[in-house]
């Protein structure tokens, strides 16, 4: 059987190696069917060990009261919204992978975004405990959906930021979780057919809902993937704008920007692609994937990241101008006396460093296809961003408008940092136990873009695209000829 | 439980599968269905389904989520029990954006993803007849549901010359139940060719 690789000759191929269907499923498919890895084990086991240190360190917050943290009534929010912040901003990448790159017909999504995805609603479930359990009294955190009760009813205030955020980051883990799950049928479903044994049948039985595969069922769920897409894209941009609203709505100096949205936004896409980048160095290592996250879209998640981190370095700059320009004292004194110097000064200059200046390595081509390199950038860039929560947060606050409510200088206890390595925990279980469980990689459309499908089809179409592309191969054929680069395949 | 008789050929490659499908449909056999590992973008056209309109449905779900939205927080801050915040208009539509949209994104999407399970029937232990183990995995599987008219032996030759392999009938049960997956079916062996 022939075949021929992704359509474009021109580009990069998206999976390596002539393989054929069944080769796809099996090396997906076979993770699934074998006993896990020593490397497993030890890694599962030590995030059950932080998850259940977390769960310790919420249990004394939710025992003894908020006093078990440091935060205090000048800087109210401290690492707990930090740490709600840095995760919500991960949880962009997968949505928008999935989303915003299958709007854009960017073929090389279908290598990375199944795992994007869970990481996306991993990430998500972690934020979430964080504003949960800042309410301090946890057991009255469902006041906040408006329900007819029987105070009234007393209903939540709508007009408030920290309401819209109860909406927004909601609907955005059903949503990520239906689109991520209706994905994973088909491919539940591949695992359900080759099922060895009785009990992995059944279950994943009944985990793949009876899909079969019938043509009017994947021509719905094409339309279902696409809508959910598009539906996706203006709600991933809404849900950082909404948290950025927690912020910009207030009259915190420092806080009370126009640029936050955008700004927050961004700064989400460029921590999500750095994780999302630490995930998959390590996956493809671990699973032996090289074939399907190949160097291409390491690359191309590379490029992404030196687009975010700038547009992220220019808000920066922006900030300090404004400050600047407006000549509000105050504005001025956060920006100039408080963040670049002042006690947390260290943290502002660290925080430009991993986010503003590393990345800018990545205009190198040779780094950005550096394995090696690419790793202990994305963990810098991650690093960075947790920071520019943190700057954002303490050193706005720390310095109240009445200098009688300066805190003195901000220190985690161990059950606030253990609430935070908690949720890593958390987050890792999940995740080891959806890389063992689950098929890491989208199989059925790693299967769609491995060969142009419905070729007869595509020859009905109209003859003049064929042919200016034909002129296009022509051409790109003869200007590349006398460097020997590119080779066009002839059909 | 109705039993019907189903006739059953396999193919490797879309190249053969999309010519064998027209000379199918022009010898006027019904098809029941085609299996396929994944979408094959043209195929629902070469069979002759209609456009889904599974999106028209989205777009109806997502305008219930609007006017629930709008008009729920409109009853509660204008009628219900209006509260003076900051001396602002009880009617704070801009404020209200942002729960508006996410409330229509939700609806829309909660909505579609049910609907979709429904018409495709399908659910956690929900059980189908599946022709081909291979079908999510390499196989294009053509399924053509035998009538009292249709002459089997002439299907089956058919099938065999528009590049169909392991041509078969199959008597199944056409549509879905509740039950166990590894009761009867057969659990997977090493890949044979069909």
């Amino acid at each position: 059987m022939s075949v021929t690789k992704y359509e474009s000759q021109l580009r990069e191929p998206l999976v390596n190696g002539d393989k054929t269907y069944g080769q796809v499923t099996q090396d997906i498919v076979h993770t699934i069917e074998a006993k896990p890895t020593r490397l497993w084990y030890i890694g599962f086991y030590v995030s059950v060990a932080l998850l259940l240190f977390g769960v310790y360190s919420v249990y004394r917050e939710v025992t003894y009261g908020i006093g078990q943290w440091n935060v205090n009534r000048t800087i109210g929010w401290g690492w707990d919204i930090t740490n709600f912040v840095w995760w919500v901003g991960i949880g962009h990448a997968g949505t928008l992978i999935s989303a915003i790159l299958l709007l854009f017909r960017q073929g090389w999504r279908t290598g990375v975004n199944r795992a994007a995805e869970a990481m996306t609603i991993f990430a998500v479930m972690c934020a979430g405990q964080f504003p949960i359990f800042h309410m301090g009294r946890v057991w009255m955190a469902f006041f906040t959906l408006p329900y007819p009760n029987t105070r009234g009813p007393l209903w939540p205030n709508f007009n408030s930021p920290l309401m819209w955020d109860v909406f927004a980051i909601s609907t955005y883990f059903t949503v990520s979780l239906l689109f991520w799950y209706s994905g994973l049928l088909p491919d539940l479903a591949t695992v359900r057919d080759r099922a060895k044994t009785k009990l992995r049948k059944h279950l994943y039985g009944i985990a793949s809902f009876g899909w079969s595969g019938s043509t009017k069922h994947w021509q719905r769920h094409e339309s279902l993937s696409l809508v959910l897409a598009g539906l996706s894209t203006p709600l991933v941009l809404s849900v950082h704008t909404i948290v950025s609203f927690d912020f910009a709505t207030s009259v915190i100096p420092g806080w009370h920007t126009t640029i936050f949205p955008p700004y927050f936004v961004a700064g989400a896409i460029f921590s999500g692609f750095a994780m999302v980048q630490t995930l998959m160095l390590v996956l493809r290592k671990v699973m032996n994937l090289h074939d399907y996250i190949t160097l291409g879209h390491i690359e191309a998640m590379n490029k992404i990241i030196v687009l975010t981190g700038s547009i992220v370095g220019c808000a920066y700059l922006t900030e300090l101008f404004m400050a600047w320009y407006s000549q509000v004292p105050f504005e001025q004194d956060i920006f100039f006396k408080y963040r670049i110097a002042g006690p947390y000064g260290w943290s502002y200059w660290l925080m430009m460093t991993c986010n503003v200046i590393s990345p800018q390595l990545f205009w190198f081509r040779k780094l950005r296809r550096n394995v090696l390199f690419t790793f202990i950038m994305s963990i810098v860039v991650n690093i960075g961003m947790w920071f520019e929560r943190f700057v954002i947060i303490v050193s706005s606050l720390y310095r109240d408008y009445l200098p009688s409510s300066w805190s003195v200088y901000y220190r985690p206890t161990i059950w606030e940092v253990g609430f935070y390595l908690g949720t890593f925990g958390l987050f890792f279980t999940c995740f080891f136990l959806f890389a063992k469980y689950f098929p890491v990689i989208a199989i059925a459309e790693i299967k769609y873009v491995l060969k142009t499908t419905g070729e007869s089809y595509k020859d009905n179409m109209e003859n003049l695209e064929k042919k200016s592309v034909d002129e296009f191969v022509h051409e790109m054929h003869h200007d590349h000829h006398a460097e020997g680069k590119v080779t066009v395949a002839h059909h | 439980m109705a039993l019907k008789k189903f006739v059953v050929g396999c193919f490797q490659d879309e190249k053969v599968l999309f010519p064998a499908v027209e000379k199918v449909r022009k010898a006027g056999y019904k098809f029941h269905d085609i299996y396929t590992p994944f979408p094959v973008h043209g195929l629902d056209k070469a069979m002759g389904l209609r456009d889904t309109s599974l999106h028209t449905a989205g777009f109806l779900y997502g305008l219930i989520g609007t006017t629930t939205a709008v008009t729920f927080m409109t009853w509660v801050f204008t009628k219900d029990w209006p509260v003076n915040i900051g001396g602002k208009p009880n009617f704070a539509f801009p404020a209200w954006i942002p729960i508006t949209f996410e409330m229509t994104v939700l609806c829309a999407a909660v909505g579609m993803v049910l609907t979709f399970c429904y018409i495709c029937q399908l659910a956690p232990f929900v059980k189908r007849h599946h022709f081909h183990p291979r079908a999510t995995d390499d196989l294009f599987v053509m399924v053509i549901e035998c009538g009292e008219k249709t002459n089997e032996d002439e299907l089956k030759s058919l099938l065999n010359s528009v590049g169909a392999e392991g041509v078969n009938t199959q008597v199944a049960e056409e549509g879905w139940w509740i039950g166990r997956y590894d009761k009867e079916q057969e659990l997977y062996k090493e890949p044979n060719i069909a």
